[in-house]
């Protein structure tokens, strides 16, 4: 708690402040914007969180995960089939979808680690124990099998918080606790000792193992807690869009998605998730507005454009649009921070 | 379950598995030289197969016609793309590298979907059905001559990597980078020159596996990581392990096709890199 406090106290004043002013907007946000315009941000607050959940394994600890949608699936799935089968509350659910993310996480880690199996060889795992697992549900006929699972939706006047069905505006309060609370959780952490510890295993695993630190107890904090924080984006999901299928929600098209707006952003900054989740979300509504006002249907068109944003800003933005916003800010101190 | 049903499953499977081979062939040339891991793999056969399919639909041209021209072109683009494209990222960090070829993979499996949209298209040949009787087992003409084309395939690599003064040149590269600078090698060439050969390889086995099934931008994907499950379980940067796995992995693709639903197949392949990642993780077939 004394940690937390310091956070907010010993920052500097002018990033402090203007966090505050953002807050407040986007706590008032929803009296000014109409639904399209909130469901958009609740895309951006969405994309923000689970950037910032797969910039904990990645950009502060190194681990380069390209099997993020196999929580999201995971974490949807469990709360939603506990919700349907049984009635249970996703408040109580959230706890099971984590316990299922983060025992799934500690398998891979304990698989991964234990042989040093780092870089390309485990992106590939994380992606392999993905579609593993897309596959099995397609076989799960509990939870519906390839023919998806649904939610009952209810009318979207009364807002019901406990079972968390109702206006789109509760989930947008929702994803603003989440995306604040992953924000928060991200700056502590990067102060924290494992945060630091975090970092020399990015930077020099060798090193770090070298200096004392145990890189196979802080990677596997470090993939536990990433999963942790995308399984509850997982539940948002479920209770959000209703419906789940897991050839969409285990694909990875979906992992992807999550790892752009920190690589746009800044992978291994604390803004560069968010900044990069807003940038990302405008290109693609904007795109998709513009095709739809000149009449053209594109199904690939979204993506490719992913693509050439993923690429571009890989060849000449290697760290990110944020690290230049700081210095143009005068902020240069998470600056600094940026990864490699 | 009859015997000779299991023969001929497990037959075919393993001339499947040559053309996987070959495939993944490509990428493990490439890994070996290069070391870059080329994610776009899959995607880059996806769209040779979509050309000798038009080739077909357009000009009955038989895809084994099309080996040669396919070879040559997609040597020729392989070439240009790892010196435009990959050359500058040879000193990158590895993940920038990997997700360079990803962004390069969404692009082509989504051109490919926007170009010829989601159907699956395939080709149909007078001799597909045409099949050799060998005593009471049965094999596919076209499954023999694609595991043919794709043995002599890997002969010819093998023996340009062994016998060519360009394939030593390569293998310089690959054993000893700096030692190949030092004595002259031009190292950003004999590197293009790896690329385009993995890219031939790949363009060659997508012609081939024309003939065995059918093609759906999707497949992009899914085929680049039954190439990288084939390169791990057969050892990264290992020729005769790729080859090896390949078959692996056509064998148990088909065993479990009629162990399991066929719609599961794909799931015991990539158990089996699970467990290879987890237990051996330097491949199966490289001692170390």
């Amino acid at each position: 708690m004394k940690d937390l406090l310091a956070l907010f106290t010993e920052a500097a004043p002018r990033p402090r402040n203007a966090l505050l002013v953002l807050l407040a907007l986007l706590l008032l946000a929803p009296l000014l914007i109409d639904r399209y315009l909130l469901s958009l941000m609740i895309l951006v607050l969405y994309f923000a969180f689970v950037g910032q959940a797969w910039n904990i394994m990645m950009g502060l600890c190194g681990q380069l995960s390209l099997g993020h949608a196999l929580y999201v699936g995971l974490g949807a799935y469990a709360a939603a089939a506990l919700y349907q089968h049984f009635g249970l509350t996703p408040w109580l659910g959230m706890f099971a979808a984590v316990l299922v993310c983060v025992a799934v996480a500690s398998l891979i880690g304990w698989l991964a680690f234990r042989f040093g199996i780092a870089g390309t060889y485990f992106a590939l795992l994380t992606i392999a124990f993905a579609e593993f697992t897309r596959i099995g549900f397609d076989h799960f006929a509990w939870v519906g099998g390839s023919g998806g699972f649904f939610l009952k939706v209810v009318q979207q006047d009364a807002t019901d918080w406990l079972n968390l069905r109702g206006h789109p505006r509760m989930f947008y309060f929702l994803a603003l606790a989440l995306a604040s609370g992953a924000f928060v959780l991200t700056a502590w952490l990067m102060r924290s000792r494992a945060g630091y510890y975090f970092r020399a295993i990015r930077d020099n695993e060798e090193s770090a193992c070298a200096a004392g630190v145990n890189t196979f107890r802080y990677k596997m904090i470090a993939i536990q807690i990433s999963a942790a924080l995308t399984a509850l984006a997982g539940v948002f999901f479920a209770f959000y869009y209703n419906n789940l299928f897991p050839e969409q929600i285990f694909n990875m098209g979906r992992s992807i998605e999550i790892i752009l707006a920190p690589i746009i952003g800044g992978v291994g900054t604390l803004f560069g998730p968010v900044i990069g989740a807003a940038l990302l979300t405008l290109l693609s509504e904007g795109l998709t507005e513009l095709l739809q006002a000149l009449g053209i249907q594109a199904p690939g068109l979204k993506q490719i454009l992913y693509g050439v944003a993923l690429g571009l800003s890989i060849m000449f933005m290697p760290h990110g649009v944020w690290p230049g916003i700081a210095r143009r800010l005068g902020l240069t101190r998470d600056a600094e921070d940026a990864g490699k | 379950m009859p015997l000779d049903l299991v023969v001929n499953v497990l037959l075919s499977g393993l001339l499947t598995g040559l053309v996987y081979g070959l495939m993944a062939l490509g990428l493990s040339v490439i890994y070996g030289v290069v070391r870059i891991v080329n994610f776009a793999h899959g995607e880059l056969m996806a769209l040779a197969m979509y050309l000798t399919v038009i080739a077909f639909t357009a000009l009955k041209l038989d895809p084994l016609w099309m080996l040669l021209p396919v070879a040559a072109g997609f040597f020729g683009l392989g070439y240009a793309l790892q010196r435009a494209l990959i050359n500058p990222f040879i000193a990158r960090p590895e993940h920038a590298q990997f997700m360079l070829l990803l962004a390069l993979a969404l692009i082509l499996v989504n051109g490919l979907l926007m170009v010829f949209g989601p159907d699956a298209r395939n080709v149909q040949v007078d001799y597909a059905l045409d099949s050799y009787q060998v005593g009471p087992v049965l094999v596919d003409k076209v499954r023999v001559v694609c595991a043919g084309v794709a043995l002599v395939c890997c002969a010819l690599l093998w023996a340009i990597f062994r016998f060519t003064g360009f394939g030593k040149a390569i293998r310089a590269c690959a054993d000893n980078l700096l030692g190949a600078r030092v004595v002259g090698l031009n190292v950003a060439h004999l590197y293009g020159l790896t690329f385009g050969i993995g890219c031939a390889c790949v363009a060659v086995a997508g012609t081939l596996l024309t003939l065995l099934v059918d093609v759906t931008p999707a497949s992009g994907p899914a085929y680049t990581l039954l190439a990288f499950i084939i390169v791990i379980i057969g050892g990264l940067g290992s020729m005769p392990g790729a080859l090896a796995g390949g078959v692996l992995i056509g064998v148990s693709e088909a065993a479990a096709g009629i162990a399991f639903m066929p719609s599961a197949k794909s799931m015991v392949s990539f158990a089996l890199l699970i467990v290879v990642l987890a237990f051996k993780p330097q491949g199966l077939f490289v001692r170390r």
